[in-house]
C-alpha cells in the first residue's frame, strides 16, 4: 500500500499532497507497528537520517548525513573499478575493459547517436555518459548489502543532473539558433493560428523552463524511493514475522522474505532501466534544442 | 506546515544535499572527461583504424594475388603462344628440310643418270670406234672371200672401206643399235653391190 502510494504519489503539481498523504498513512501503521511490539514501519524518515556532523537542517549547506556518505563511498568505488578496469587498456581488451567499453557503447550507439545522430551527438557524449555511470551506480547502491540506500533517492543529486542538462540543452539551443530565434521556436511553435499562442506559449515556457528538469529529477527520486521503502517493508516484515509472529505466522515472514528477494532484483532493473530513461530523456530534451523546426 | 515540518518533504532540496551532490558529480564528470572517455575513445579509434588498415592491407594482398595471378595467366598465354610458334616453325623447317632432302636426291639421281648416259655414250663412242675398224676387216675379209683375188690390191681395198666406212659414219648419227645394224646391213648390201 505504501510503496504503491509513493509511486504515484509523486505527481510534479502535487508535492504538498504527497507529503501530507504519506505521512497520513505512515503515521497510523507506525503506531499500530509499536503497538504490536517493535515493528519498525518504513516511512520518509528513511531518507533523512540523522546527521554525521554539521547540520540536517532544511537551509543548512553544512552538513553530512548517512546518504551523503553512501554517495562518496559509490564515487570511490565507481572511480576505483572504472580506474582498474581501463588501467591497462589495450587495442585487445581485458574482461574489465569490455564491460567498461560495453556500457560506453550502449549510451553512444543506443542513446546518444539513436537520438542526435552521430555528427550531433559528439558533443554531449561525455555528460550523457557521465550521467549514465553516475545514476546507474548510485540506483545500484540500493540494493548493495550495508550501503543499502540509493544515492539518488535523495533529491539532490537527481535535481544537480537535471539542471546539468537543463543548462546544457538552453546552451546549446541558443548557440545553435541565437537566443531570440531559439526562444521563438520554443514558445511560438510555427504553423500555429496565433490566437492559439495564448494557450501554447506558457505550456511550452513551463515545458522548457520547469517541467523537462523537474521530471527528469522527480521520476528518478521517486523510482528510488518507493524501491527502498518497499524493501525496506519487506525485510522489516520478515524480520517481524520471524521473530514475533506466533506458529504458522511464521511462514508468512518466508513470504515477506522472498518478496523482498524478488523486489532486490526488480530494483536491479529499476537500477538500469531509470538510468537508460534519465540518460535517454536527456539526449531528447538536447535533441529539441538543436531541432530547427519542430 | 506542521506535519511537513516533522517528516521532511522528500522534494525539497536541502543546501547541504545539494553541495554533496555537485561534489560527487564534479568528480565522476572529471574523471569521465579527463581520464575514462580520452583513453577508451583513443582507444577505441585505434582499434578502428587497425581493423581499417587491416582490411586494407587484405584488399591489397587480394589486388596483388589477382595481379599475380593475371600475370601468370598472360605467362602461360604467351608460352602457349611461343610453343606454337616454335611447333609451326619446326613443322615449316621439317618440311623445307623433307623438300631440300627430295630436290636434293633427285638431283643427286639426275646426276647418276647422266653420268650413267655419260658412260653409256662413251663406251657406244669407243664400241662404234672398234666397230668401224673391226667391221671393215670383217667386211673386207668376208668380201674378199666373196669376190676373190680382185679384192687384194691395198688401194682398191682402202678406197672401198672409206666409202664403206663413210656410208656407216652417216649411219652412226642414227639412232644406235637400230643405226649400228642397219649400217652393218646396208654395209653388207653395198659390199654384196660393189
Amino acid at each position: 500500500m505504501l510503496p504503491g502510494a509513493a509511486r504515484h504519489g509523486y505527481e510534479p503539481d502535487v508535492p504538498g499532497e504527497f507529503t501530507l498523504s504519506t505521512a497520513a498513512i505512515a503515521v497510523p501503521i507506525l503506531a499500530e507497528g509499536e503497538d504490536d511490539g517493535g515493528f519498525h514501519a518504513p516511512g520518509i524518515e528513511e531518507f533523512f537520517p540523522d546527521a554525521i556532523f554539521g547540520s540536517t537542517e532544511l537551509g543548512s549547506f553544512f552538513g553530512f548525513d548517512r546518504i551523503m556518505l553512501v554517495r562518496l563511498v559509490v564515487v570511490a568505488v565507481l572511480l576505483l573499478l572504472l580506474w582498474l578496469a581501463t588501467r591497462r587498456a589495450s587495442l585487445i581488451p581485458s574482461r574489465g575493459q569490455s564491460i567498461v567499453e560495453l556500457g560506453v557503447g550502449f549510451v553512444r550507439d543506443q542513446i546518444a547517436e539513436q537520438i542526435l545522430g552521430k555528427e550531433r551527438a559528439r558533443p554531449y557524449l561525455a555528460m550523457l555518459t557521465t550521467i549514465f555511470f553516475t545514476v546507474l551506480a548510485m540506483n545500484l547502491a540500493g540494493i548493495v548489502p550495508f550501503l543499502n540506500i540509493a544515492g539518488t533517492s535523495r533529491i539532490g543529486l537527481p535535481l544537480v543532473l537535471a539542471l546539468w542538462v537543463f543548462i546544457v540543452y538552453l546552451s546549446a539551443g541558443v548557440r545553435k539558433h541565437g537566443l531570440g530565434k531559439y526562444l521563438k521556436a520554443q514558445l511560438f511553435p510555427p504553423g500555429v493560428p496565433w490566437p492559439a499562442y495564448v494557450l501554447i506559449t506558457p505550456i511550452e515556457a513551463l515545458q522548457v523552463f520547469v517541467l523537462r528538469p523537474a521530471t527528469l529529477t522527480i521520476r528518478l527520486v521517486a523510482n528510488m524511493m518507493a524501491g527502498h521503502l518497499m524493501l525496506v517493508l519487506c525485510f522489516a516484515a520478515t524480520h517481524f514475522l520471524l521473530l514475533e509472529g506466533g506458529g504458522l505466522i511464521k511462514l508468512t515472514g518466508l513470504l515477506a522474505f522472498a518478496g523482498g528477494l524478488f523486489i532486490t532484483l526488480f530494483e536491479v532493473f529499476i537500477a538500469l532501466l531509470q538510468a537508460y530513461i534519465f540518460t535517454l530523456l536527456s539526449a531528447i530534451y538536447v535533441n529539441f534544442a538543436l531541432e530547427e523546426e519542430h | 506546515m506542521i506535519t511537513a515540518s516533522e517528516t521532511p518533504n522528500p522534494l525539497l532540496p536541502a543546501g547541504y544535499d545539494i553541495i554533496w551532490s555537485l561534489v560527487v558529480t564534479v568528480i565522476i564528470a572529471f574523471f569521465f572527461f579527463r581520464y575514462l572517455l580520452p583513453k577508451l575513445n583513443a582507444i577505441l579509434d585505434e582499434r578502428a583504424a587497425k581493423i581499417e588498415g587491416g582490411l586494407q592491407l587484405a584488399e591489397q594482398a587480394k589486388a596483388e594475388a589477382a595481379e599475380s595471378k593475371a600475370e601468370v595467366e598472360r605467362e602461360l598465354v604467351a608460352a602457349r603462344k611461343e610453343a606454337a610458334g616454335i611447333r609451326e616453325e619446326a613443322t615449316a623447317d621439317g618440311g623445307q628440310i623433307v623438300a631440300e632432302a627430295k630436290r636434293k636426291a633427285q638431283a643427286e639421281a639426275t646426276r647418276i643418270a647422266e653420268s650413267a648416259q655419260r658412260q653409256i655414250e662413251a663406251e657406244r663412242q669407243s664400241a662404234v670406234v672398234s666397230l668401224r675398224s673391226e667391221v671393215g676387216e670383217l667386211a673386207t675379209e668376208l668380201a674378199s672371200r666373196i669376190v676373190g683375188e680382185s679384192l687384194a690390191d691395198d688401194a682398191r681395198q682402202s678406197r672401198v672401206i672409206d666409202r664403206f666406212l663413210a656410208e656407216l659414219d652417216s649411219t652412226v648419227d642414227s639412232p644406235v643399235g637400230a643405226g649400228a645394224q642397219s649400217s652393218a646391213s646396208s654395209t653388207a648390201s653395198s659390199q654384196s653391190e660393189a
